[in-house]
């Protein structure tokens, strides 16, 4: 464990939606990312504090909470970068409900995450030989922008439209649908755009960009759902005139 | 939002966007020569161009404007989706009536 150089004030947010911030005192070390100091309170000082993480590399996206009013991946957010004047205020993530402390049920994400027709479906058994896809291929660059998603729900709480919208898919299951749109291997293309481009899909995003602004693996869903309206005055208008649609 | 008003509401704004810079454009020329009620009038009565461009203007925007607004009241209200629905087409339909009166008093009447 590295040294200590202080006292952090972390306050926490206790309980379900009619619960509130409890403070902490946290040691303040060289060397601490947020997820640290969320196990430091639950191991020392709360020990029914309710968390979630599992990789603290930031490849599975369980950890991610809000901290000082930012949606972030508390493994790889280093406390001295974000704690200003020595305070953190920790709390769970926007546009999910709330299960107790900082964990949220995820299930409407995921649940939006297959209605966007998120879910791949191949075309060959596992005993065929590797598809060849061309990596300078436009769909397989398409695919790769938006192929590195670590559904850690940032975007999503990140998104104003999910909040106001209850219908809304958001930005990580329209990114989602965008890779698998491109992706030549997907047996249902056309049902992904179908599904991808209906009713609380492309259409009711309005670029605001905050999930780009915010995913912590530096992707851009903005760009995938610009892709899926192209896609869908495309297929809409085209479609119809020259019987041309994906 | 639904695929279909999506779309309206883009190829509406595809239409609007010229036609709005038109009629600024119109606005300040008029202004700038100094130009009066009658003389404008003089231009635009009897004129199947100004007719077809208003025409336009007025049915794009009855269009365009109602799924705006159908957006906002979804997102910003409490009201039910029937009742933003009516209040959106009934907007529109207001655009478009009051619209169209406005282009036949411009076009039409005694020259």
């Amino acid at each position: 464990m590295t040294a200590s150089t202080g006292t952090l004030t972390v306050e926490i947010w206790r309980g379900r939606d009619d619960g509130g911030l409890q403070s902490y005192a946290v040691p303040a070390r060289d060397n601490q990312t947020v997820l640290d100091v969320v196990t430091e309170v639950q191991r020392r000082h709360a020990p029914d504090l309710a968390y979630r993480f599992a990789c603290r590399v930031g490849v599975c996206g369980s950890c991610a909470m809000t901290v000082n009013g930012v949606p972030r991946w508390t493994c790889r957010t280093h406390v001295s970068k974000v704690a200003g004047e020595g305070r953190l205020r920790i709390e769970p993530l926007r546009n999910m409900p709330r299960i107790k402390d900082l964990a949220c049920d995820m299930t409407p994400f995921f649940e939006k995450w297959e209605a966007a027709g998120g879910v791949f479906e191949g075309t060959v058994t596992r005993d065929a030989p590797l598809a060849a896809v061309s990596p300078e291929s436009p769909e397989r660059r398409a695919a790769d922008a938006g192929i590195e998603c670590i559904n850690c729900g940032v975007c999503y709480a990140a998104c104003d439209v999910v909040g106001w919208d209850e219908d809304y898919l958001g930005p990580a299951a329209l990114n989602r649908a965008w890779t698998l749109v491109n992706d030549v291997r997907h047996r249902s293309r056309a049902e992904t755009i179908s599904a991808a481009t209906g009713v609380g899909g492309c259409g009711s995003c309005h670029s605001q960009g905050n999930c780009m602004r915010y995913c912590p693996v530096g992707l851009a869903p903005a760009e995938s759902i610009a892709g899926l309206k192209r896609r869908s005055l495309r297929d809409s208008v085209l479609g119809r005139l020259l019987g041309w649609a994906s | 939002m639904s695929q279909g008003l999506f779309v309206a509401q883009r190829l509406s704004a595809l239409v609007l966007g010229p036609l709005v810079l038109v009629h600024l454009g119109l606005i300040m020329v008029a202004i700038r020569g100094g130009l009066s009620a009658e003389e404008i009038l003089g231009r635009t009565q009897g004129s199947i161009g100004w007719a077809l461009f208003y025409g336009a203007f007025v049915v794009a925007a009855a269009v365009h404007a109602p799924i705006g607004l159908r957006n906002i009241l979804r997102e910003w209200t409490r009201l039910r989706p029937r009742a933003v629905d009516l209040i959106s087409l009934g907007f529109g339909a207001f655009l478009l009536v009051a619209g169209l009166r406005a282009v036949v008093a411009v076009i039409g009447g005694p020259a």
